[in-house]
């Protein structure tokens, strides 16, 4: 038996968690889009998907700063404590902050509402797909995990975008090993999805180890809320209550961070990380499930927005 | 917990049970969802099942419900106190070959199922292939329906029999059988109490035990450079590192190391995780290597140890399954070939077979790979890749071809060997298996400095009588003269000595090219110009000397001498092309054997000797 075999059995115990296997593969995917890409942009909401994403992208460049801006596609119908987390973190890292803004499109007339107060979830691709045009993003890290939802189960980690940043799931490019082909033409762009193989619980799990911060609404606090079509929504100026319906102030926490005309808190009482990470271990049902009016109308509703340009 | 990550591979055909099997792992490890489950069987009904069809739980797509099929690779996730599960679920349809290849890339582990009704069948064999194919190091075969056979002890057997005789022709290292039966839950999460004759784990609890670490190749050190960081802040004004994924063996602080392709070896001075410094790196980790020297790396370099370097070569044979639908595979034409974290431009010289995934069986009449295709084709790339057979390392012995005009990845690739193809030496590897290079600590420039020349190799190539020992003679006698080390090798001369077991068939100018060839880069290493005067007819074999002689870095010259056959028949100084002509000999190149001219060699010249003399040296500058 040589030297090195030897030396094999002696590192035999040398194994990463999950976790770190998971840190390490999303860190290859951002390095290798940095790498090969010449406009990379990162998507941030504020959400805690793009909080851990925007973690992993500052370890992967350390000590050296993150190398590209983040994008905050900003519906305007904002949780107001997720907007100021999320100017605390740009100032906080030294980030480059780009907006694209619903708002600004529908006073310019490029977006028709048809009621101030409707879900804005489906303006948010306009706006997205306005502001990868008009900066010429070449690839868009993106915090979408294939357990959140079936169509998303069937993304790459490398995601072609036509010249119309459209999706074309029964035309995607296989993926093999580890060699990502992000190759493409002018006007042409790749959606990147470096946490595609993280869970919820893995999410919650690995941002509880790090102790990063949240926007605060991630967990318990007190909230006037109302049940609307089995959505607890938070009464505000973009959710007035409904006629005839009583609002109650209940202990509640959000699984997720959207549109706050249409995303929905579930009860709770768990306040830190540890009685998060209790509550998301024994949930029963889905986040998207839960929490998102948008994501319940079809079997296809993600889908379908998927292939308009959506996250 | 804080268990590892094991990724598997599913196969199975469409009634075998797979996604009842996956429904059933997900939902007793509680991965599957109230509100999920509702959707399922709410879409189970309206289509009048009356059994919860759970592939509806995988197939994402419209298409794939509509059409009832499973489309693309689903990945779907679970976790138990002691691991977590990644499943890429690939379907079962003759067509979609590509998805099973895809999933089962970065598998631990492939499970596939079998009906106990009906046992092995075509499939069944075809996903064992692709899963010994693409190197999957484990492999799980559940007989299913173990329910539907009376739990029977036989059957179980037979299968299993048969089994292992299929997989004995495969290269499938470690091979489990459970009875199971997916639908009632037997020997999936908890044991049957209808087999106890079967005395193995139940599936779950093989999948959560079954040792994975050691799958890992933690002697060959590589590690590819994604990029460099340099951020040149106040706070870290000096800090260059190289970020990248260790995919092989183990990198410790204080190691030597050598950079490819600039061969430089320095020492790592500091390794960078995402979480602080440590002292030792092992694959998958994500890290950032500092070097002590200040030396020239970039993306696409490949950090090693001095005594265990990859193979550096142009040329590798491989097998490579097709994906692509709107192309075939196409000899001569570039295509974008990624390998780690290199892009080059890369041509498929030849195919040499497409393999019959059912009957094993290699096809050599074949113009082309079509989709779900799999054969074995030569590969010549614009500059050295750093490679290890795809069998020694899946990460290093892998790459894909990206069609330039679609961008399509089109085909990914296995990497059999280095060099080889058509006229050259058979399957005799360059580099023989267990030995390692021992690096001198001189560089090259400390020796040529010290004998006081400068090593290359001029390479007169051309028909018999072309004029070629005239020149390469009048050149040795000119730079010897001029106080240059320089040595002629004739290849008539050395057919009395080094040479002298070889013949003149394809296999033996071809040996006898190799060996002039590792002749004359030693002589040039060493600071002498060697001048080999050989009619090396191959442009295959001259080509591996030129590679050879660019791996170790030293200048190769190949000069064709290119005088028009009638002229050297005409002179015909040894007396060739009369016997030829008499039919006394038989191979004679140019009359019976045949003569590949260079394409683009650095210098062409003719018989005229005080001109060739002159642009030969001119070539040494």
């Amino acid at each position: 038996m040589s030297e090195e075999t030897l030396a094999t059995r002696a590192v035999d115990k040398l194994e990463l968690s999950d976790l770190d296997t998971l840190e390490a593969e999303s860190i290859h995917i951002i390095r290798e889009v940095v790498a090969e890409f010449e406009n990379p942009v990162m998507l941030f909401s504020g959400g805690k998907d793009s909080v851990l994403m925007l973690h992993l992208a500052r370890k992967a460049f350390r000590p050296a700063g993150v190398p590209f801006p983040i994008l905050h596609v900003d519906t305007g119908h904002n949780f107001p404590e997720v907007i100021e987390f999320r100017d605390r973190t740009v100032e906080r890292y030294g980030l480059r902050l780009e907006v694209a803004s619903v708002e600004k499109l529908i006073e310019e007339g490029r977006i028709k509402v048809s009621h101030p107060l409707e879900s804005r979830n489906r303006h948010q691709t306009v706006a997205l797909l306005d502001a990868i045009q008009k900066n010429g993003y070449d690839a868009v890290f993106g915090g979408g995990r294939r357990d959140e939802e079936k169509a998303r189960a069937k993304e790459r980690v490398l995601s072609f975008r036509d010249k119309f940043g459209q999706w074309d799931p029964k035309n995607q490019r296989p993926e093999l090993w580890r060699l990502y082909n992000g190759r493409h033409k002018k006007g042409e762009h790749i959606r990147v999805f470096p946490i595609s193989d993280w869970t919820e619980l893995d999410v919650w799990r690995y941002l509880a180890r790090e102790e990063i911060e949240l926007p605060s609404i991630y967990f318990a606090h007190e909230r006037e809320v109302v049940e609307v079509d089995g959505l607890l929504m938070a009464v505000n100026e973009y959710f007035p209550l409904p006629e005839g319906m009583t609002a109650k102030r209940e202990m509640v926490r959000y699984r997720t961070v959207g549109d706050a005309t249409g995303t929905g808190a579930v009860r709770s009482t768990a306040t830190d990380y540890e009685s998060v990470i209790a509550e998301t271990g024994a949930a029963r049902v889905t986040e998207r499930g839960a929490t998102r009016g948008d994501d319940r109308f079809s079997d296809a509703a993600m889908e379908d927005r998927k292939r308009e340009g959506y996250f | 917990m804080s268990g590892s990550l094991l990724r598997i591979a599913t196969a199975g055909s469409v009634d075998d049970g797979k996604s009842t099997l996956i429904g059933r792992l997900l939902h007793d490890s509680k991965a599957i969802f109230e509100d999920q489950l509702d959707a399922v069987e709410r879409t189970s009904r309206s289509r009048g099942n009356d059994q919860v069809d759970l592939a509806l739980l995988t197939d994402g797509l419209r298409a794939e419900r509509e059409q009832g099929i499973t489309i693309d690779v689903a990945h779907r996730y679970f976790a138990t106190p002691k691991r977590k599960f990644v499943i890429a679920d690939t379907p079962g349809h003759v067509q979609y070959t590509r998805n099973m290849v895809t999933g089962a890339s970065n598998a631990n582990l492939a499970l596939l199922l079998v009906d106990a009704r009906k046992g092995v069948v075509e499939q069944t064999r075809r996903h064992a292939l692709l899963s010994s194919l693409l190197r999957v190091p484990h492999l799980v075969l559940c007989v299913n329906k173990m329910d539907l056979v009376d739990y029977s002890q036989e059957v179980f057997e037979e299968i299993r029999e048969e089994f292992t005789a299929f997989a004995a022709k495969l290269e499938v290292t470690d091979v489990a059988f459970i009875p199971i039966s997916a639908l009632h839950g037997d020997n999936v999460v908890s044991r049957s109490e209808n087999m106890p004759w079967y005395e193995g784990q139940p599936l779950l609890g093989y999948l959560e035990d079954i040792h994975i670490a050691s799958d890992r190749n933690l002697v060959d050190n590589r590690f590819p450079v994604q990029t460099v960081i340099r951020p040149m802040s106040a706070e870290h004004p000096d800090y260059r590192g190289y970020a990248g994924s260790v995919v092989g063996g183990v990198f410790r602080q204080g190691d030597e190391v050598m950079v490819l392709p600039s061969r430089k070896v320095t020492t790592i001075s500091r390794i960078d995780t995402p979480n602080g410094s440590t002292e030792q790196a092992f694959p998958p980790m994500a890290v950032t290597l500092l070097l002590e020297d200040d030396i020239d790396v970039s993306r696409g370099d490949m950090i090693c140890r001095p005594s265990n370097q990859p193979t550096a070569h142009r040329r590798f044979e491989a097998m490579v399954c097709w994906f692509d639908e709107t192309s075939s595979l196409q000899t001569g034409v570039p295509y974008q070939l990624k390998h780690t974290t290199r892009w080059v431009t890369a041509e498929v010289e030849a195919l040499r077979y497409r393999l019959d995934v059912d009957t094993l069986h290699r096809d050599l009449d074949v113009e082309t790979l079509e989709v779900n295709d799999i054969g074995r084709i030569a590969v010549h790339t614009t500059s050295p890749l750093f490679f290890d057979e795809y069998r020694v390392s899946r990460t290093t012995g892998s790459f894909i071809l990206v069609d330039p005009v679609t961008n399509h990845t089109v085909a990914g690739g296995m990497i059999i060997a280095a060099g080889e193809s058509v006229a050259s030496v058979g399957d005799r590897a360059p580099v023989a298996e267990n030995i390692t290079f021992h690096p001198s600590k001189l560089s090259r420039e400390e020796r040529w400095a010290a004998l006081g020349g400068t090593g290359a190799t001029i390479w007169l190539t051309g028909l018999s009588g072309s004029g070629k020992s005239t020149i390469a003679a009048a050149v040795e006698h000119t730079l010897v003269k001029s106080g240059r080390p320089a040595l002629m090798l004739d290849g008539d001369n050395l057919r009395h000595g080094l040479c002298s077991d070889l013949g003149f068939s394809a296999e033996d100018r071809a040996e006898n090219v190799r060996r002039v060839g590792e002749v004359a880069k030693l002589l040039a290493e060493s600071g002498v110009v060697a001048i080999a005067s050989l009619v090396s007819p191959y442009r295959e074999a001259r080509e591996r000397v030129r590679a050879a002689h660019e791996e170790a870095g030293v200048p190769f010259y190949e000069v064709y001498v290119d005088t028009p056959l009638e002229v050297c028949e005409e002179r015909d100084p040894k007396g060739l092309y009369a016997k030829a002509r008499a039919g006394e000999i038989t191979d004679l190149t140019g009359v019976g054997s045949p003569y590949e001219p260079p394409e683009r060699p650095e210098l062409r010249t003719s018989a005229e000797l005080e001109r060739a003399v002159r642009e030969v040296l001119a070539l040494l500058g």
